[in-house]
């Protein structure tokens, strides 16, 4: 056990709610130092498999192991060593920012002063704030107090759980920056979350829907997976852009996707097919290309 | 075209703390209108002012006509509004839940029978019209609050990150469904962290510590920050 230790290691892990099945079946590992990605919609079983992890709830089959020690068996051991952020703001509303984070070191039996080293540079955004009840945070600050308790007892694994939902994309990047430098200081980190974009800053993902894992990969590997011939299509007007390409005859898949339009076709049609289809329907300034496809463009795939 | 909404200097302060500063726009009828910040920056402050639930410091607005310090409820009962966080009730079923907004919105009783089928079968729900709105994946859920938001024909719909959460392809039909109400005229105000999503609008805001930095087409944007994309754009102004 102690040689080539997972930091995660998940076995057909299932769990149901009544008729749901949340967790369908479920394996992966995580590495020692990994930085895993957890990506999938809401409703995908993130959570239920977290609260698994984190020893809160028990799989109706299967196993899994933290660091090494069971999940069912050695839940006060795991406790121990694992720093958890759930998905909602769990911290104590009514106490201040640095009363919250006194009372989780002190319930791990450590102080703020022995392991400031790991919470220096997110909370040192915090202290102006230290006497402010957490309550009254804002969404960004809610957050990094959350990462600073759930980091305070110097953990071996973080488990975080959609620590970027509803954070918008200034602040969600300046949240994987953090992640990034946790990193460097050998804590294994599995994180969820429901925003495609955020995989390409893990070493390995797997893409969740309906509580099966679809996909398991690098970033770069899933990307690399995805086969259909793929193009980028651009018009003066998206909304019938959408509309004339559902009609066409050759569309698989028309889904936007920021300025272009994503189509895959049932054969492999021409940029100047499509084109010409398009000058036929009366649309203007047309441009098509051929694209690179990106994570949700696989998750679209898969999931179909 | 006219103006759905108008701010002329509307300010919003919390005792010492100004939350909106200031802020001056209008949106046409028909527009997509995409209203960006990062959290903290007044969006939501400024969403309640123009949605009638919280009464300006100063300035000037009016939405679908009506004034914000003197006609908050006539605003309420002539737009649509749907956010993430709350849009349904999970322990009615669908047809309930679409009856009680009906209900709510002064619709009469035969209105809400007809526009209860036709909305179910757009949607493609009849077959779980008798099941809880709790049991419902999350994408039909957002659908069918969209619709029903839309319920009672207001001219202005404000979108409080309706996709959030949603998986990738749901999320795109509820843009396909934005896209079909602003062709039939209604003008859409939304707010996303989803930055492709600001493509998908006609116009797009910033705001930033409580004013407006930036406004213009996603297009210009772009080319006036000289970014690649509305994330760059974003991460360019969104910090002050």
């Amino acid at each position: 056990m102690i040689f080539s230790m997972q930091a995660i290691s998940i076995h057909n892990i299932q769990k149901s709610f009544g008729k749901v099945m949340a967790v369908n079946d479920v394996s992966f590992d995580v590495r020692p130092g990994e930085l895993f990605g957890l990506i999938g919609p809401d409703g995908a079983g993130k959570t239920t498999l977290f609260r698994i992890l984190a020893t809160l709830q028990l799989p109706d089959s299967g196993n899994a192991s933290v660091l090494g020690y069971d999940v069912v068996k050695d839940y006060a051991q795991i406790r121990r060593r694992i720093g958890y952020m759930p998905g909602r703001f769990s911290l104590y509303q009514d106490l201040t920012v640095r009363e919250n984070l006194e009372f989780f070191a002190a319930i791990f039996g450590t102080s703020i002063e022995a392991n400031y080293h790991l919470i220096k540079d997110i909370y040192s955004q915090l202290e102006p704030f230290k006497n402010r009840r957490a309550g009254q945070l804002s969404g960004g600050m809610k957050q990094k107090l959350a990462l600073s308790c759930a980091l305070i007892h110097q953990p071996e694994l973080l488990l975080l759980d959609e620590p970027t939902t509803g954070v918008d994309a200034v602040s969600r990047k300046e949240f994987w920056d953090m992640l990034d430098r946790i990193k460097g200081l050998n804590i294994s980190i599995l994180v969820s979350t429901p925003y495609m974009d955020e995989a390409s800053r893990c070493d390995r993902i797997a893409l969740i829907q309906h509580g099966k894992i679809l996909s398991l990969d690098t970033p770069d590997g899933l990307l690399r997976s995805y086969k259909k011939p793929l193009l980028a299509v651009r018009t003066a007007s998206m909304y019938r852009l959408i509309q004339d390409l559902r009609e066409y005859d050759q569309t698989d898949t028309a889904f936007p996707f920021g300025e272009y339009l994503h189509l895959t076709t049932k054969d492999r049609v021409g940029e100047g097919a499509v084109a010409d289809f398009l000058q036929k329907k009366g649309h203007e300034k047309i441009e098509v290309k051929p694209a690179a496809a990106t994570v949700e463009d696989c998750f679209m795939a898969l999931m179909q | 075209m006219g103006t759905a909404i108008s701010a002329i200097k509307l300010t919003k302060k919390f005792g010492a703390f100004t939350a909106v500063d200031a802020i001056s726009f209008e949106v046409q009828e028909g527009e997509i209108f995409g209203f960006l910040g990062a959290n903290g920056a007044g969006k939501s402050t400024a969403m309640k002012m123009l949605t009638g639930l919280l009464s300006p410091t100063s300035g000037e607005g009016s939405v679908a006509g009506f004034d914000v310090y003197k006609q908050a409820e006539k605003i309420k009962r002539n737009i649509g509004y749907m956010s993430q966080k709350f849009a349904l009730y999970d322990d009615l079923t669908v047809r309930e839940n679409v009856r009680f907004f009906g209900g709510i919105y002064g619709l009469k009783r035969r209105e809400v029978l007809e526009k209860t089928e036709r909305l179910l079968e757009e949607l493609e729900l009849q077959s779980v019209e008798k099941q809880l709105v709790g049991s419902l994946p999350l994408g039909w859920k957002q659908r069918l609050a969209f619709s029903v938001a839309l319920l009672h024909d207001p001219r202005i719909v404000f979108l409080d990150e309706p996709t959030g959460g949603v998986d990738p392809i749901t999320r795109r039909q509820l843009w396909e469904m934005i896209y079909k109400a602003a062709a039939q005229g209604v003008t859409v105000f939304v707010t996303t962290h989803y930055m492709d999503e600001a493509e998908y609008c006609d116009r797009v805001s910033i705001m930033v510590n409580g004013k407006i930095e930036a406004l213009d087409t996603p297009g210009n944007l772009k080319q006036a920050y000289s970014a690649g994309s509305m994330d760059e754009v974003f991460l360019r102004l969104a910090r002050g």
